[in-house]
């Protein structure tokens, strides 16, 4: 599957969860996939994108969803200590991994030799870990997902899909997804 | 409990942080240890970068949210400081313990000791460098309240020699 395929097939699933997204093309694709005020993309601080997830699920009872890459949570591994460690239910980390840094250019991550994103995420002590090599087998894995800590690895070809890149200024985005988590409901510290 | 550490965690109650990260610090070890009990959700990381990330999280979630590190731990997390928070708009206060000080014994941290404040001054972090435990109360609220009204990221430095007047030397 293609990653935009991936972002595609969770994005149908979505209702009010919110969306963090990782730099480059990732975030280009969910922007041109479906945009919505409950996603926050990120533009700079590569590695970051599952940690800011954490923050997020640690201050909202809404679900918290984050589309990461490979060569970025590579860059973070200590995320998944954390995340493991505090658990909170309403976090769901999706790994797009493509084995690769695409939006540099392409060069081979370590996920293409021997590393394991899902024995590493297993090992830092996250129970549960799904991966997901179809959009059928991924929209499965989100739903089951629910409620509890979760890390799903998605197995996704190599490349990037020709998307604009977003036209939108970081305040702006930071703005009206802080505004879409205020609505619904009181922020709570029950985490 | 020290002065110190008294001090930190009611002038962070008085500023309405409720949210922190931290990485460990022996003038902050109190301080880690008592956070929850002042009703300051305290979430313990692996690497300053990393701590960044998820207070940038719990303020877009709604809270008020404080870094606590030492100094050399600034380094591993400048380029979060500047492409997530300050690109955003994503405020911090950051409280960081300065070793490589006058008395410093351990020569690994002279050169970031050296470093940390043109650091601060080159990225643009406003900074507070307090001389006394008074000072330093009414620092951090200050530099909480310059972090929200600006959106950036402030940071308040904290003087091992603070630790010397709170033992009388």
């Amino acid at each position: 599957m293609k990653r935009i395929e991936a972002i595609r097939c969770v994005v149908e699933e979505l209702s009010d969860e919110l969306v963090v997204c990782n730099i480059g093309y990732p975030s280009r694709e969910l922007y041109s996939v479906g945009d919505r005020d409950e996603n926050f993309y990120m533009l700079g601080s590569m590695g970051l994108a599952s940690s800011i997830g954490l923050g997020l699920a640690l201050s909202t009872r809404k679900r918290v969803v984050v589309f990461d890459g490979d060569g970025s949570l590579l860059m973070n591994l200590g995320s998944l200590v954390t995340i493991a460690n505090r658990s909170p239910s309403n976090l769901t980390l999706i790994v797009l991994d493509n084995e690769s840094y695409s939006t540099t250019g392409g060069q081979p991550s370590y996920t293409a030799g021997k590393t394991s994103l899902a024995r590493i995420a297993k090992a830092a002590g996250i129970d549960n870990v799904l991966e997901a090599r179809s959009p059928g087998e991924l929209k499965r894995a989100f739903n089951e997902s629910k409620g509890k800590t979760s890390v799903i690895i998605a197995k996704v070809e190599k490349g990037n899909a020709d998307v604009p890149i977003i036209p939108l200024s970081p305040y702006k985005i930071k703005k009206r997804f802080m505004e879409a988590v205020k609505s619904g409901h009181a922020a709570s510290t029950s985490n | 409990m020290s002065i110190l550490s008294q001090v930190i965690l009611s002038s962070l109650v008085k500023a309405g942080v409720n949210f922190a990260v931290s990485v460990p610090d022996t003038l902050f070890a109190e301080v880690l240890e008592k956070l929850e009990d002042v009703g300051i959700i305290h979430v313990p990381v692996t690497r300053e970068e990393e701590g960044v990330g998820v207070a940038a999280g719990a303020y877009l979630g709604g809270k008020r949210p404080v870094i606590l590190m030492q100094n050399s731990g600034l380094g591993n997390c400048m380029n979060a400081l500047l492409s997530l928070n300050k690109t955003f708009g994503i405020p911090l206060l950051m409280l960081i313990s300065q070793r490589g000080g006058r008395r410093e014994k351990v020569v690994a941290q002279i050169p970031m000791g050296k470093a940390t404040i043109p650091l601060l001054k080159a990225a643009c972090i406003p900074f507070y460098v307090s001389e006394s435990l008074q000072q330093l109360s009414e620092h951090v609220v200050e530099a909480a309240n310059h972090a929200w009204r600006d959106e950036i990221p402030v940071a308040v430095i904290v003087r091992r020699e603070l630790v010397e007047e709170d033992r009388g030397y």
